[in-house]
Parts: structure tokens; C-alpha cells; sequence
């Protein structure tokens, strides 16, 4: 369409043609340059400007949509044929292939090719080269590191006064909690100042303690319930047991009465497995095992007394200073003595004479820690004097395997349970031992320095991975072992059994000798009397040596002082005598005493 | 010309041997041992699947050609040999 505008104006208003005609031209005005105006302006140097003349512009910084692209495959179903050949027609598709054939190039292609291709089918007809090599050593064997362990953390006693962690106990679900029992062992030397209070600790949290226990006297061991991870159970240094749910708060729910407690500080208490869930018993120097039922704890509900000639007299008790209890054998249990005896009780038998089973002697000491193996229930560890025992059940007469006499005396020893070849131990100078009876019996496979105070308790966590230690000065220190020694080894199980059964035979075998060799000599000695009283001799012999060695002793202690006595009478001969003095009081003593 | 079939059928007579395919470089199948069905079949795929990975060779490195591709499956190998303008694949049952 035209877009068309239209003027429109009257002819009367237009006014007359216009009618133009030459003019001769007249200057209007003439203008000259004043050069006396020129000394009001001064010349000024040059200078050069910049100018731009030029549009002014901005800048702007713009992003253009994405182009989405994607991409994939086009599947020719019939291969690039050229335009002229339509592929559904038979015979140009043989015309063009005819035509392909004849073409040289194809020839030497196939020529070529062919030649490999034969090569490459020969090798598949002659061996099969995609065969599984090696498949039954598919899992690579990871490097045998050497065996550490590092410290994860260390909750330190919050109190001024530290005490002695004498019982640590992990939480039953998980670990993710420590108790730990705070206590002051040395004879007196608790002060009034010194708190009371044991600690539940959260293992991520060393600052503060998750929960505080209020007893009212010294904790000396306490346990969590594996069933209830909400109850705990404690001993204390007065005897009494408490009983306490950390839902409830800080102060137990109930303390056993004081009338039907130990006399002595409970040394270990452990829950049982019953239907009920609420059976605990504990173990005192007083030499009472008592059985507690924490519903009720005003009186135990058994007792038993300790009494090597089973006759259930209190004065002739051994004092118990370790427990064991296995779930798996839940009427069996055994006691660590403070005389180095370690008591197997049936808790089932009918007589109380009945209920101590037998006895174990090996230790010249206290039994710190008694332990089961996890994995073979029939032997345990024991702990105490210097050394590390491993016992069978069977053996009564000696262990079956222990460790040679340490430095420093031994405090606390577990079994991982992981591994059934793997046991730790603490000892007195701070040092944590981790021992792997399949690698090296004679000495510990690792031995951390874990503080400067000695170590007095040690846990493991139930994954193995995870080991508490208390000191003295009451440090725990959380670590955590390397992985090579808390996963289970291929036939670590039964290399452990076989080494058990070899060591119980070897004793078996020594018993039995020695008691061949008894038997021969009982033998003779019926025969002769002169044997007999040899036998005797011999016995007596022992006895009289040590009389005569104590007489010795006595006498040279007098011969000693008689001369001290004659020096200081005549003290001018001493010092003439001083410079020759020293050989010749040398010359003197026959015990070799030197002279200060 | 007789040079190419005898080449073809010593291929042929191998043990194991179950087709032979010549396709050119446009995926046009040339020669082939099998069907027609199958024979469009393989050359379409197999075309693309040297394509792909000849470039890819050349990809990492320039200087570098595909010499010969061998595919594995459960039931038998195809073996695919390219050239400039044609490849030659080959099927075979090596267990057979």
C-alpha cells in the first residue's frame, strides 16, 4: 500500500509570482584587523591536545544461549551407496560390487589384509590367548607393613589430685563410649581433697567427660551391662557394689548395704548372662566371691568363699583380685589370687565344696588380668609377677606357653578379639606390648611407650581395632592399632589351634615323664631303705644349706662389726695403716666387701 | 582377481572360521560369506565401530594408526582388519 500525504492550499493565498532580476552589489561593511588589540594577548608556547572526535561508546560483555549440541551415531542400515545405485535393486548393487572387485586397489587391499588376518586367526586356532592366567590368586596381597599403632587421644582426669585408672569398660553398642573408674590403690594415700568422681567419656570428645559418676567412696572396677548399655555396674575401694543408669544421673540408683558387702575394695565385677540381664558378681582381697542381683542389692544372692581346702573358712582365704567370665560357658568361671593361684569354679555344683574345681599355680605374684582367648575358650592368658602365662585347661600343673620375665612388672593384659593370636599387655614403666604368638613368642610383636606413668588397666573395643589404656596418673589414651594386626589372617585360626594343641601335648608329655621319674623313684626307695633315707638327705640337704647359709651370713655381719669396733679404738694404727689399708682390708674381707 | 578368491578361501578354510566380510570404506559390504541380513548388519555396525576407534587412536596420538581391532565376546571373536579404503572382518570360534 502507498502510504500518500496530501498538501492542500487555496490559489488566493499563495500571493504573486515570484520575480527575480540582477542588482548591482554594495558593500556593506568593511571590517580591518586592529593590530593595537594584539598587545592584550599574550602568544602562549605550543602545545600539543589530543582531541578524539569520535562516537563515545561502551562496553558490554553479553553471553550467547548455549547451543546444545549432541552427539550420536547414525546407523546406516545400508551402507553409503552412491546416489546412482538405489540399494533395493539387486542388480546394480552386483554391477557396482563387480566394479569394486575389479578395482586394483581392492586387490592389494585384500591381498594385504588377508595376510594379517590369517596370521592373527592361526594364533587363535593355536592357543587360546584370552585365558585366565593366575585366577586363584586374584586378591593381590596387600604390603606387609610393619605393625604401629598411634594415639588417637587421651582424656586426662579433670581433678586436680589425679588418680589411678584402675577399671576402664567400652560401651557395649559400637564402642563409641569409655567408663572408666577413677581410684587411688596406694595404701592411704587418698586425700580428703581427692574427688570421688569416675568418668564416662565420649572417645571424640578428650575435653569433657560425657558423664560423671558419683560414688560414695573410690571406684575401683567398673562394667557396663552388654545387654543394657544404660546400666553400669561398679566396685568400690569400701566394697560396696553400685549400681547406676546413666539415664537417671550421676548418683547411683543403689548401693549394695554395707552389712553384706566385701571388707576389702572390690577388685573386678562382671555382669553374667542370665535371663533377667541384671546378675553381676565381683571379686574381693577378703576372699568372697559374691553374686549380686542389681534389683536387689541389699544382699548377694550367693557366696562363695575362696577356700583352697574347700571348707569355706574366711581366714584361709585367698584374697581375688581378677575375674573371668566367658558367655559362652556361663556356668564356669575362674578367680586370679592375690598368691598367684588361679581358681576354676563351677558355679552349678551342688556342695559349696564342689564349687571350686581346681587350681592353677604359676604365678609368684598377684594374677592381674585373667582372660579367656575369645576363639579358644579352653585356654586363657594370665598376667602377673613379670611375666605373660598361656594356659590350657587340661594342664594343671604348669602354663602351656609364657613369655619370659619382663622389666618392669605386668598390669593388665587382653586378648583381641579379632584375632586369636593377638594379646596386649601394660606394664609398669608405661609401655603397652602387643604380642603375636604366631610371629615371635619371645618377645612382643610391638611395644608402644604410651606415657611416663605406669600403665595400670587396658580394654580392648570389640572391633579390635581400638585399645584404651589407663595410667596413674589418670591419663586413658585411645589408640588405634594398625590394620595388619586387627584383621584375621587367613588360617590364623587354625595355625593358633595347632600351636595350642603342640604346646598342651608338650606339657602333657612332661607331666607324664615327671611322673614316671616320681613313680621310679617311690620305686626304688621301697626297695631300699638306704634310698629312702638319701631321698631324705637330699630333701634335708636343701634345709640344712639354707641354715647354713643363714649362719654364714650372721657371722660375717658379727665379724664385720667386731672389726668396725676394733677401728674405732685404735683409730692412730687405722690411719698409719690408711695408704695399705684399703689392700689390706681387702685382703681381709672374704666376701669381698668393699670399704667406704 | 583369482589371487583375492584364493586369499578368501584359505581365510575360509581355517578352523574355527564361520564368516568373512569385505566392506569399503563407505560401509558398502563388498564380499561376503554370510547372509544378506547379517552381512548389512555387521558391515553397519562395525563400519562405525573402526571409525571410532581409529580415530580415537589418532586422537591420542597422530602418528599412530589402527593396525587391527579384535572384539571378544562370550560366544565368538570378530577380527577386523582396516586399510585405507576397505576393511576385511572376520568371524571365528576359536574353541570350535
Amino acid at each position: 500500500m502507498e502510504i500518500v500525504h496530501v498538501d492542500t492550499k487555496l490559489r488566493r493565498e499563495f500571493g504573486p509570482p515570484a520575480l527575480f532580476s540582477d542588482r548591482i552589489e554594495e558593500l556593506l561593511l568593511d571590517l580591518h584587523p586592529d593590530p593595537s588589540l594584539a598587545a592584550q594577548f599574550i602568544q602562549k608556547t605550543h602545545r600539543d591536545q589530543a582531541v578524539q572526535a569520535c562516537r563515545q561508546m561502551s562496553e558490554h560483555q553479553i553471553n550467547t544461549e548455549r547451543f546444545q549440541s549432541n552427539s550420536c551415531g547414525l546407523n546406516h542400515v545400508e551402507g553409503g551407496w552412491p546416489k546412482d545405485i538405489n540399494p533395493n535393486e539387486m542388480e546394480q548393487t552386483i554391477r557396482f560390487r563387480k566394479k569394486v572387485e575389479k578395482d586394483d586397489g581392492y586387490i592389494n587391499s585384500i591381498l594385504q589384509l588377508g595376510s594379517v588376518m590369517e596370521h592373527r586367526i592361526k594364533q587363535n586356532n593355536s592357543i587360546d590367548i584370552y585365558q585366565q592366567y593366575f585366577d586363584e590368586e586374584e586378591e593381590v596381597e596387600e604390603i606387609q607393613e610393619p605393625p604401629s599403632a598411634k594415639t588417637i587421644n587421651v582424656f586426662r582426669d579433670p581433678n586436680e589430685l589425679k588418680r589411678t585408672i584402675t577399671g576402664l569398660s567400652w560401651h557395649p553398642d559400637g564402642g563409641r563410649k569409655l567408663a572408666a573408674a577413677y581410684s587411688c590403690l596406694e595404701f592411704q594415700k587418698t586425700s580428703r581433697n581427692t574427688s570421688l568422681d569416675s568418668y564416662i567419656w565420649d572417645i571424640e570428645n578428650p575435653n569433657h567427660p560425657e558423664v560423671t559418676l558419683k560414688p560414695a567412696s573410690l571406684l575401683v572396677c567398673l562394667d557396663y551391662n552388654p545387654k543394657d548399655s544404660h546400666t553400669l555396674v561398679g566396685g568400690c575401694y569400701n566394697g560396696q557394689i553400685a549400681y547406676w543408669d546413666t539415664r537417671k544421673g550421676s548418683q547411683p540408683v543403689e548401693y549394695s548395704s554395707m552389712e553384706h558387702s566385701h571388707r576389702d575394695p572390690v577388685y573386678k565385677i562382671i555382669w553374667l548372662q542370665s535371663k533377667t540381664g541384671t546378675d553381676a558378681f565381683s571379686a574381693s582381697t577378703d576372699g568372697q566371691i559374691l553374686w549380686w542381683d542389681v534389683r536387689k542389692l541389699s544382699e548377694p544372692t550367693e557366696r562363695l568363699v575362696l577356700d583352697p581346702s574347700r571348707e569355706g573358712n574366711l581366714d584361709r582365704a585367698l584374697g581375688a583380685i581378677s575375674l573371668e567370665f566367658e558367655a559362652t560357658m556361663p556356668t564356669k568361671f575362674m578367680v586370679g589370687t592375690e598368691q598367684g593361684l588361679v581358681v576354676s569354679c563351677n558355679r552349678k555344683a551342688k556342695t559349696p565344696a564342689e564349687k571350686i574345681v581346681c587350681t592353677y599355680d604359676g604365678h609368684h605374684g598377684p594374677i592381674y588380668a585373667l582372660q579367656r582367648n575369645p576363639f579358644f575358650p579352653k585356654n586363657f592368658l594370665t598376667v602377673g609377677d613379670w611375666t605373660a602365662r598361656i594356659w590350657s585347661e587340661d594342664i594343671k600343673e604348669s602354663s602351656i606357653m609364657w613369655s619370659k620375665y619382663q622389666m618392669s612388672y605386668l598390669m593388665d593384659a587382653c586378648w583381641s578379639p579379632v584375632r586369636p593370636s593377638i594379646f596386649f599387655t601394660v606394664k609398669m614403666d608405661g609401655m603397652l606390648d602387643i604380642w603375636d604368638i604366631l610371629f615371635k613368642q619371645s618377645d612382643p610383636t610391638l611395644s608402644l611407650k604410651v606415657c611416663d606413668k605406669p600403665l595400670y588397666s587396658l580394654r580392648v573395643q570389640d572391633n579390635g581395632r581400638l585399645v584404651a589404656c589407663g595410667s596413674q596418673s589418670g591419663e586413658a589414651t585411645l589408640l588405634e592399632i594398625c590394620s595388619g594386626l586387627s584383621t584375621l589372617q587367613k588360617n590364623e585360626k587354625s595355625l593358633v589351634a595347632a600351636m595350642f594343641e603342640r604346646e598342651t601335648k608338650r606339657e602333657k608329655i612332661l607331666e607324664a615323664r615327671q611322673r614316671e621319674i616320681r613313680l621310679k623313684e617311690r620305686s626304688r626307695s621301697e626297695q631300699s631303705k638306704d634310698d629312702e633315707t638319701g631321698r631324705e638327705d637330699d630333701e634335708e640337704d636343701s634345709e640344712q644349706l639354707i641354715a647354713k647359709v643363714e649362719s654364714d651370713f650372721y657371722s660375717l655381719v658379727e665379724a664385720e662389726f667386731r672389726r668396725r669396733q676394733r677401728r674405732e679404738e685404735t683409730p692412730q694404727e687405722h690411719n698409719k695403716e690408711v695408704k695399705n689399708g684399703v689392700e689390706t682390708d681387702e685382703t681381709e674381707d672374704e666376701t669381698g666387701e668393699t670399704r667406704k | 582377481m583369482a589371487e583375492v578368491e584364493e586369499t578368501l578361501k584359505r581365510i575360509q578354510s581355517q578352523k574355527g572360521v564361520q564368516g568373512i566380510i569385505v566392506v569399503n570404506s563407505e560401509g558398502i559390504p563388498i564380499k561376503t560369506t554370510l547372509d544378506n541380513s547379517s552381512t548389512v548388519q555387521y558391515a553397519g555396525l562395525i563400519h562405525q565401530l573402526v571409525l571410532k576407534a581409529r580415530s580415537t587412536i589418532r586422537d591420542i596420538d597422530p602418528q599412530n594408526d589402527l593396525l587391527f581391532l579384535r572384539v571378544r565376546s562370550k560366544k565368538n571373536e570378530i577380527m577386523i582388519a582396516p586399510d585405507k579404503d576397505y576393511f576385511l572382518i572376520v568371524i571365528q570360534n576359536p574353541s570350535a
